[in-house]
């Protein structure tokens, strides 16, 4: 009875990550990004990893997503080369400044400021 | 990675810089790629990566993006605004929710009582007040 109680929850959990991870993968190639953030769940919840091991897969889960949806777009022609290169040198700059003052900031505090931002954001787009 | 940078990446570029929707995506997904490829090797060194789950989540997510991203540059700018609009607030409220739940679990006393103030606990507990080991 318990060997068929495993087994239906290790179905379950295998069925919802196939789910989950299409999902993630779906809005990571439409919207070319976000899927990151349905990711870190998938491996916390779904296969339980810690929150360090799950944001650590994550990163190495996204990148060859981004990679191929990048190649993509480049071959279907919508990239802007020189806002690229400035974009990405900022991105790399602000995640240096960012990891450095990340230890001085409250957690909790800057999450709520980021969801109510995206809120925002979202709102903003829907509108046009 | 969990605060998702590159998620408002793609709303400043488009709105703040008016920046096309689809190259917006581009440029997003293109500079992710750099900087994850330095931190992948960060995190390889600390052995903080578990490849058997990677794998599981990477097969699926990778054809389903790869779906997605042959579909976007067919789609108008306007319906993926729309589309990631909807996605960042079903998010940002799904995500705030679950903070705020995690904040006042975390900040509520735990209810702990030993066995010498067993009475006391039974009494406090009658009155509805707060009380720890």
């Amino acid at each position: 009875m318990k060997a068929d109680a495993l087994n239906k929850k290790k179905k379950y959990t295998a069925l919802f990550t196939v789910l989950a991870s299409v999902a993630a993968g779906c809005v990571n190639g439409l919207f070319g990004g976000g899927g990151g953030m349905l990711v870190v769940p998938i491996f916390t919840v779904l296969l339980s990893l810690s929150v360090k091991k799950a944001h650590a897969t994550a990163v190495a889960t996204i990148l060859p997503m981004s990679l191929v949806s990048a190649i993509i777009y480049i071959v279907k022609g919508c990239v802007e080369w020189n806002i690229t290169y400035s974009v990405g040198g900022g991105v790399i700059v602000g995640g240096i400044i960012g990891a450095l003052l990340l230890k001085k900031v409250n957690n909790f505090l800057l999450s709520m400021v980021f969801y109510l931002i995206m809120i925002a954001a979202g709102v903003k787009m829907l509108i046009g | 990675m969990g605060m998702g940078g590159g998620t408002l990446t793609i709303p400043i570029l488009t709105l703040a810089l008016g920046i096309g929707q689809k190259a917006a995506q581009a440029v997003n997904l293109i500079s992710f790629v750099p900087m994850a490829l330095v931190t992948v090797a960060i995190h390889c060194k600390n052995r903080l990566i578990d490849f058997g789950a990677m794998i599981k989540v990477v097969i699926p997510a990778l054809a389903a993006c790869v779906i997605g991203a042959l579909i976007a540059p067919a789609m108008s700018s306007r319906a993926l605004s729309i589309g990631f609009g909807a996605f960042l607030i079903i998010l940002g409220a799904f995500q705030s929710v679950v903070a705020i739940k995690n904040k006042l679990k975390k900040d509520k006393p735990s209810r702990i009582c030993n066995c010498a103030g067993a009475y006391n606990c039974v009494v406090l507990d009658m009155c509805d007040r707060e009380y720890y080991d």
